[in-house]
């Protein structure tokens, strides 16, 4: 059961990270290969102000998110002048600072040994410290992500959001200065994945700076493609099947000594059938 | 009245003038077809005029009013300024009812975020998708369409904007009769309810039936101006533009 409740939060906290994603690649075409910078960013800021200040977790999370909000702001606008690849290399450029500032400001983040006794959240004198607790916590913030999520999609803001994605030029030429609309949907994702970033801390209890590297932020690329971009439910059913799929593999009965490498391989062989077969991912309605 | 001026226009590409000092007029209300052979400028006049392109020098006034020596694509909504293009740019992954409620909705960050479209929206999507016969394709993806139902659909997104100037450029390329009749009684509509229309077209025929007024240009540069029989008889023109 306690395992089952493992991986249960684990998808809960990928899919609010899955979810924010998808609210910048699927729904406004912007495919950014710094989503684990700005949940580092969420993950960092509550376990350093929980761990080193004896901050609550929500005081802290609220502050992790108004600094990954900051940051996202600042770097939406550097980037606003960039598109396609060009885009995409400039987000695994900012992945790569973020990342190199987690493993060398020493004094700050702990360097490579990271950060450890990172508290379970508490509220009311209610301690999230068990796995169910914790597991119900975790799957409503997953709840509340998608229903902001939802909202967003639904609203004028979103219909805006998908023809920027269709073409930037002719959305503006309608009127919509869309520097502003980009902005927004970077900061409101990056405030999430920094959520997203504060509950994995917090229940791993334990960071460091390898969760938060680039190949973090292509395995959640990884997730939204095979789920579907541009839709809510694709990127949790991606979720769901990328966390859950490791641990079937593990009933495979590969060698110990190469599964991981096996599994990696079972990875990139499922995004390229995707590719070649169905490039929208499973529920997805936008395709590449 | 003149709806829209270009005055001393300038547009420079690496050194090659694409627009070279052109001044002219539109006036309200009518019909102003621009022709020219290719690469004479027509296109790219457009998109200087909807801040597609940045102006290398000179000013267009709108309205009468203020002169705008840069015009950025985002002001144009609010200059009364709309358009279609060439080559056809609808939001191919969205639904052919999108594609007209966001020209209708909220420009504003904020506002657009609480906003869904409403009652009014709605019908105002289905009094236009009804105009250019596509209310029965309203669910379907726009690039599901024909090309000419693309040409439709984008029209109908340029009515949407209520601009008061609508620039249509190459409007009846790859339409079939049906859909020339259909397109050609909207330019009329639009003129009797007082828009300027700027028209680009290669087609004579559909000149000389709707437009009050022509413009030949040629190199960049105005050749010729005036009511089309006259303009389209005139020997510069027919030697530039026709080639006999």
């Amino acid at each position: 059961m306690e395992y089952l409740l493992h991986l249960a939060i684990l998808f809960s906290i990928f899919g609010i990270f899955a979810l924010s994603l998808d609210l910048i690649a699927g729904y406004t075409g912007l495919f950014s290969l710094a989503q684990a910078a700005f949940y580092g960013i969420g993950a960092y800021t509550t376990a350093l102000l929980m761990a080193d200040a004896g901050v609550n977790f929500f005081v802290a999370l609220v502050l992790g998110i108004t600094l990954a909000a900051v940051v996202a702001f600042v770097i939406g606008f550097v980037f606003s002048g960039l598109r396609g690849d060009y885009y995409i290399l400039g987000t695994v450029g900012f992945n790569f600072i973020i990342f190199t500032v987690f493993l060398n400001w020493q004094s700050l983040t702990g360097g490579p040994l990271g950060v450890a006794g990172i508290a379970r959240p508490e509220l009311f004198g209610f301690s999230f410290s068990s796995s169910g607790s914790f597991f119900l916590l975790s799957l409503a913030t997953l709840a509340v992500a998608y229903g902001v999520s939802w909202f967003i999609v639904r609203s004028s803001f979103g219909r805006v959001l998908r023809a920027i994605r269709e073409d930037e030029e002719a959305i503006a030429a309608f009127g919509y200065h869309t520097l502003y609309f980009k902005l927004a949907i970077f900061v409101i994702s990056a405030g999430m994945a920094a959520c997203g970033g504060a509950l994995l801390a917090s229940y791993l209890s334990f960071i460091d700076p390898n969760t938060f590297g680039i190949t973090s932020s292509i395995f959640l690329l990884s997730i939204i493609v095979l789920g579907g971009l541009g839709s809510l439910r694709g990127p949790v059913l991606g979720a769901l099947v990328l966390i859950l799929l490791p641990e079937a593999l593990r009933f495979v009965g590969f060698p110990d000594d190469i599964a991981a490498e096996l599994r990696q391989v079972l990875y990139g062989l499922l995004l390229v059938f995707l590719m070649l077969y169905r490039p929208q991912g499973f529920l997805g309605e936008f395709k590449l | 009245m003149d709806a829209l001026q270009v005055k001393n226009l300038v547009k420079e590409f690496g050194g090659v003038r694409a627009v070279d000092g052109l001044s002219l007029s539109f006036e309200k209300g009518m019909i102003t077809g621009v022709v020219g052979p290719n690469g004479s400028g027509k296109t790219t006049l457009t998109n200087l005029l909807t801040g597609m392109h940045p102006i290398t020098s000179g000013t267009v006034v709108v309205g009468g009013e203020n002169e705008h020596g840069e015009i950025r694509s985002y002001d144009v909504f609010h200059l009364g300024i709309t358009r279609t293009f060439q080559n056809v740019r609808v939001f191919e992954q969205m639904s052919v009812m999108d594609n007209i409620l966001v020209a209708l909705t909220s420009r504003s960050v904020f506002a657009s975020l609480f906003e869904k479209h409403s009652a009014f929206h709605a019908n105002r999507a289905k009094e236009i998708l009804e105009r250019v016969g596509l209310w029965n394709k309203r669910h379907e993806n726009a690039k599901n369409l024909s090309y000419g139902q693309r040409k439709l659909l984008e029209i109908g997104r340029a009515l949407a904007t209520k601009a008061g100037i609508v620039l249509f450029d190459e409007p009846y390329a790859g339409l079939f009769p049906e859909m020339v009749k259909l397109v050609s009684s909207i330019m009329k509509e639009l003129r009797a309810e007082g828009k300027t229309i700027i028209l680009i077209e290669h087609d004579m025929a559909i000149i000389r039936e709707l437009c009050d007024h022509v413009i030949v240009m040629d190199a960049g540069k105005l050749l010729a101006e005036g009511k089309p029989e006259k303009v389209l008889a005139d020997g510069k023109v027919i030697e530039a533009y026709l080639g006999a």
